[in-house]
């Protein structure tokens, strides 16, 4: 069937419409929320097992031959994001119902969700730089309406700056599509990758990926576009927080690894150079960050910085390890994430503040929530044989393969540096002396827990069985080496 | 033509800058319109100004008369979204005066307490 | 503080009608002319923003009790609808259909599916629309 890759996409959309008829039914608004994300799994779990097996599925919009209409693209990078982001919002929709509140469910909170979700869906799907452009908006639409969902003083204040900067790098990203056109005459990417490569001016061109760079990396929060990022995620409450924290910025982290991989290689020894540094740079800034905050949301939400930084490292090497190492290390980075949004969520629950220092003892009530977040922990700082490790092996091999060798010994040691900051929320909240706790039922507690339990379980075995996820990573990586499968998926007819 | 649109670009880029720069909330807002259009405009000049007629087949007009449509339809795209971004923005900035009781930009910096 | 407004009332009276006539052929002209949904659309709702503006929103809201959340999602469920249609026929997405029919009154129509398609995008302008001019207005 040639419409299956838009089934993610589709699915979301037609429940997102659906739910926006009845706001006040609760009971009606979760069911149906949960089913749309349900199929949504279901549907990209199937998209991945047919581009697996019957290699890259393409479609293009209304029958048009390829360069003209819309191309829709799925391969097996796209296709695992979709995976692992679809499971994502399915977990965030659970974890929503015993912490949201009753006031967010009734005023269009899972529509909400459902929208990011086919923007979130369609700009990992899409083959038009353009349709990129308008997913990314869709996806920022919903966004907006999240951030500012509740209207708290905070939400308003921070809502405000983070849709005029996002207006900003949309308005730059018209301006860079302008450019883009105007020099190529397309705006399919696998147009362009081949015209791209006829064209003798590169400096141009080289201008032109700078650009994409400066839009995408506002987007993906690297140095010293990150500003933004720190005090607007802090703003909105914790199932929120985990959704962007799991999907937004690695939806900028996607568009650059594939505008860099496919369209602008014809300057690799400045574009993917300054890629790279900016990368490094990315690592420590966030370090920084993530070392000297005492709120756990800004901890977490600094360690987002970081793995950025280290993806975009791996990207910027162009060769098998460190591409392979990316692709596994931003699916890990996105399951991670959302767990340790969702554990940090609980613990904020539990003790009414986010501040570390007003926290303590809390491994002596409820080990299991300890015992879990110390596995996420090692898990994010990459502690063998759990699943930061093999990503971040694979993306030091290419740094030490290629020319960045330093970078390479810069992610080890930022290593040591994340696994500080996340480990100090341990100590801080679990170890210590025991702090009163808030009262918290054991339904809506192990509502949140469970769906906890199993997200960290899927990053476990993410981890464990890396052998078994091998083949479909590395066929991943692949394509972004060898585009030419890829544009003849397009141009198929 | 397309010099003068340039320029014409140029002002509208500075004069969003230089809106959004300010510290009135409401001017602010009247910026992103400002920078939306002009990159809307930057999107027309670059899709090339030659060409006046519509791109349909039709007896005596060569491939150098028509109109490029690209640009366009792309340009129709961007301007819905900006406009709907606008109206959210206008929305979210009217919520914000009213809870917050200021527009002053340097007011709404915000602190660790909350 | 309310103006004595006698002029606007009586000319929205009329003029209400002249747009919102003017919206449906622009509407309909989008078949294969300038005009469609999206513009036909703004314009449906800038007849309902003037009777808002000469009137009240409360008296608005009882002459047109409208919920323009659901028109919305009835909207968007139109749109989506007659795009998905094409999967049922597995022709790639938003493949439309048209052909020639021999209506009643009207002669030789031309009846396509993208007019579903922009019947779809009207409902969501104009519910879109009203939506947040009522956010704004409604709490003064």
């Amino acid at each position: 069937m040639s419409n299956l890759l838009l089934f993610p996409i589709i699915i979301p959309l037609f429940f997102a419409a659906i739910l926006m008829m009845f706001p006040k039914n609760i009971r009606m608004q979760r069911t149906i929320a949960a089913i749309g994300g349900a199929l949504t799994v279901a549907a990209s779990i199937y998209l991945a097992y047919t581009v697996y097996h019957d290699g890259i599925q393409a479609v293009t919009l209304g029958s048009w031959p390829a360069p003209f209409g819309i191309s829709m693209v799925s391969d097996l990078l796209s296709a695992l994001l979709v995976v692992t982001s679809s499971i994502i919002t399915l977990f965030v929709i659970f974890y929503s119902f015993p912490s949201i509140g009753v006031k967010r469910e009734q005023s269009f909170y899972y529509p909400a969700v459902l929208f990011l979700m086919v923007g979130v869906n369609g700009a990992f799907t899409t083959g038009d730089i353009f349709n990129l452009f308008v997913f990314v908006e869709v996806l920022l639409m919903a966004s907006y309406a999240l951030i500012v969902h509740g209207g708290e003083k905070p939400q308003l204040r921070e809502a405000i700056k983070y849709i005029v900067i996002n207006i900003f790098s949309s308005s730059l990203f018209v301006g860079t599509v302008a450019y883009l056109y105007s020099v190529t005459g397309t705006l399919n990417m696998a147009d362009l990758a081949v015209k791209i490569p006829q064209i003798e001016e590169t400096g141009i061109l080289t201008v032109i990926a700078v650009l994409f760079l400066i839009v995408f990396g506002f987007k993906a929060a690297i140095f010293p576009l990150y500003f933004w990022l720190p005090s607007a995620y802090a703003a909105p409450p914790i199932p929120i927080l985990a959704l962007f924290g799991a999907l937004l910025t690695k939806v900028g982290v996607y568009a650059i690894m594939r505008t860099y991989t496919l369209l602008f290689t014809m300057n690799i020894d400045y574009t993917h150079e300054l890629l790279g540094i900016i990368a490094i740079l990315t690592i420590l800034a966030g370090s920084i960050g993530a070392l000297a905050y005492f709120d756990v949301k800004k901890i977490i939400i600094y360690n987002i910085i970081i793995a950025v930084g280290v993806i975009l490292f791996g990207v910027s090497q162009m060769n098998e390890a460190g591409i392979d190492g990316s692709i596994f290390y931003l699916v890990h980075d996105m399951l991670i994430k959302a767990a340790l949004f969702f554990l940090i969520g609980i613990v904020t629950v539990l003790f009414g503040t986010s501040d570390l220092r007003k926290m303590g003892g809390l491994i002596k009530t409820r080990p299991g929530l300890g015992w879990t977040y110390l596995i996420a922990a090692f898990g994010l700082a990459g502690i063998p044989p759990l699943s930061g490790f093999p990503g971040k092996l694979l993306i030091v091999q290419g740094g030490f393969e290629g020319t960045q060798f330093w970078g390479s010994i810069v992610i080890l040691a930022s290593s040591l540096l994340v696994l500080l900051s996340v480990v100090r929320i341990f100590i801080y909240a679990f170890w210590g002396e025991p702090v009163e706790t808030l009262p918290l039922a054991k339904r809506s507690y192990n509502q949140m827990f469970i769906p906890t339990v199993v997200l960290v379980a899927i990053t476990v075995i993410f981890g464990v069985g890396a052998e078994l996820f091998m083949p479909l990573i590395s066929g991943a990586g692949e394509v972004l080496l060898n585009p030419t499968a890829y544009i003849d998926a397009v141009f198929k007819e | 033509m397309e010099i003068l649109m340039s320029l014409l670009i140029g002002f509208l880029f500075a004069a969003a800058v230089y809106l959004m720069l300010s510290k009135s909330l409401i001017r602010v807002v009247l910026g992103t319109a400002v920078l939306s259009h002009a990159a809307h405009l930057l999107l027309l000049t670059m899709g090339g100004l030659g060409g006046t007629k519509p791109p349909v087949v039709a007896d005596g007009v060569t491939v150098y008369d028509y109109a490029d449509p690209l640009p366009q339809a792309l340009i129709l795209t961007a301007i819905v979204i900006a406009f709907a971004v606008t109206a959210f923005l206008l929305v979210v900035s009217y919520r914000a005066y009213q809870e917050l009781g200021t527009d002053d930009m340097s007011l709404m910096k915000g602190n660790e307490d909350e | 503080m309310r103006t004595n407004d006698v002029m606007l009332q009586t000319a929205t009276k009329v003029v209400t009608f002249i747009i919102l006539v003017f919206a449906i052929h622009i509407f309909f002209a989008g078949h294969y002319t300038p005009g469609g949904g999206f513009v036909g659309g703004l314009l449906t709702a800038s007849a309902v923003v003037l009777l808002m503006l000469a009137f009240d929103i409360r008296t608005v809201k009882s002459i047109l009790p409208i919920n323009y959340v659901t028109m919305t999602a009835i909207g968007l469920i139109l749109a989506l609808g007659t795009a998905a249609a094409s999967i049922v026929f597995d022709v790639p997405f938003f493949t439309h259909a048209y052909d020639y029919f021999t209506l009643p009154l009207f002669g030789e129509t031309s009846l396509h599916s993208a007019m579903l398609f922009d019947a779809g995008v009207y409902l969501v302008v104009v519910g879109v629309t009203i939506t947040i001019i009522q956010t704004i207005g409604e709490d003064e």
